[in-house]
């Protein structure tokens, strides 16, 4: 039930997020201060969120089939590969891994 | 705003062309967040409320990566509202460049996400600005949640998702958004300090909450960036103000 809760939450604060852009004076976007916060937020959540989804699991460090995924990610990417390719790379790394039985 | 000439048809228009094919690029990879939402314990209804109604790829995989590392639900919806933020300053821009009137405007809120804003300034003509923001837009809106749940019923019948790789897709995932960030060498340093301090706070912090340590990290190097020399501070934020045109292009459905 809880989770319908925070579901909830996240919805309503997403889109007043995206109304308050719309409602914001236009001067505020000016301001390069505030550009670059946003901008740093987003790269700094992205990191935490690709390492986190990688080594964590709960609050063990963990080195298992996941790190290859973030391997073979990368160099999908380094190949200019589109978008889907690379999701589908990280999901084929990690599953034959297992399959030779990584953990 | 004045157009040169009669607006092109709706067929060989740029505008409705590149937002159509964006929606089914990113749309198709709404299997993959259905599916993802439920390996992580989500329901079916769970998984496509979010994109109904959150409507936003970083923020819901946000969501369900800190569900699925057995985080908080505060903590999940706490890392989806700050992935969010960016959507703010689209809004802002899309608000100067379209300027949506009267009930249009609640309308643009929701879909105003990377593609659409990537879609809408790639545009030159102002019609098709608006032409490539509401088709991507509402294009990727319905496709999105269509497949959310097609992954959401098919993730059931999946088994246990690891065996297939699901959560190395979502690393993958979270490393193609990031990817067409880190042009800069300021926006890598950022990346790397913010991956160090999740790595070092996970033991010790319940899940969730390292990733929102590294925002907190993330927003105070974004504040005093920019005296520390580079002076050049605007390059880390500018693909926040700038850039998604470019990101889209180079990973066509790259973020939600």
């Amino acid at each position: 039930m809880s989770t319908w809760i925070w579901i909830g939450v996240a919805c309503v604060v997403a889109y007043l997020t995206k109304l308050s852009g719309y409602l914001v004076p236009r001067s505020l976007l000016s301001d390069p201060r505030v550009a670059r916060v946003a901008g740093t937020l987003t790269i700094g959540l992205l990191a935490s969120l690709t390492i986190a989804n990688t080594v964590a699991t709960g609050q063990q460090l963990v080195l298992d089939a996941r790190l290859g995924a973030l391997v073979a990610a990368g160099i999908a990417l380094v190949l200019r590969a589109p978008f889907l390719v690379v999701v589908v790379a990280g999901a084929a790394a990690a599953a034959g891994l297992r399959l030779l039985g990584l953990p | 705003m004045s157009t040169p000439a009669a607006p092109l048809p709706l067929r060989r228009s740029p505008g409705v062309r590149v937002g159509v094919s964006i929606a089914v690029a990113t749309g198709l990879y709404g299997v993959s967040f259905g599916a993802l939402a439920v390996a992580s314990g989500l329901t079916t209804a769970q998984a496509c409320v979010l994109s109904l109604l959150l409507f936003s790829g970083g923020s819901q995989f946000a969501f369900v990566g800190v569900i699925a590392g057995g985080g908080a639900g505060s903590a999940a919806a706490g890392a989806a509202a700050l992935l969010g933020v960016r959507n703010a300053i689209y809004g802002m821009q899309l608000n100067a460049l379209l300027r949506p009137r009267g009930l249009l405007r609640p309308l643009a809120a929701q879909v105003t996400i990377d593609e659409s804003l990537a879609t809408s300034t790639g545009q030159s003509d102002p019609v098709e600005q608006r032409r490539g923001f509401w088709v991507a837009g509402v294009g990727v809106f319905l496709l999105w949640n269509l497949f959310t749940l097609i992954g959401a019923l098919a993730g059931d019948a999946l088994g246990d998702p690891r065996r297939w790789g699901l959560d190395g897709a979502a690393v993958a995932a979270f490393l193609a958004l990031l990817w067409p960030r880190l042009r800069t060498r300021d926006a890598g340093a950022v990346a790397v300090a913010c991956a160090l301090v999740t790595v070092i706070a996970v033991p010790f912090a319940p899940p969730g909450v390292p990733i929102v340590l590294a925002a907190v990290v993330a927003a105070g190097l974004g504040w005093s960036g920019g005296r520390a020399g580079s002076g050049h501070g605007r390059v880390v934020g500018a693909d926040a103000s700038e850039g998604p045109a470019d990101d889209a292009g180079e990973h066509r459905g790259g973020a939600v």
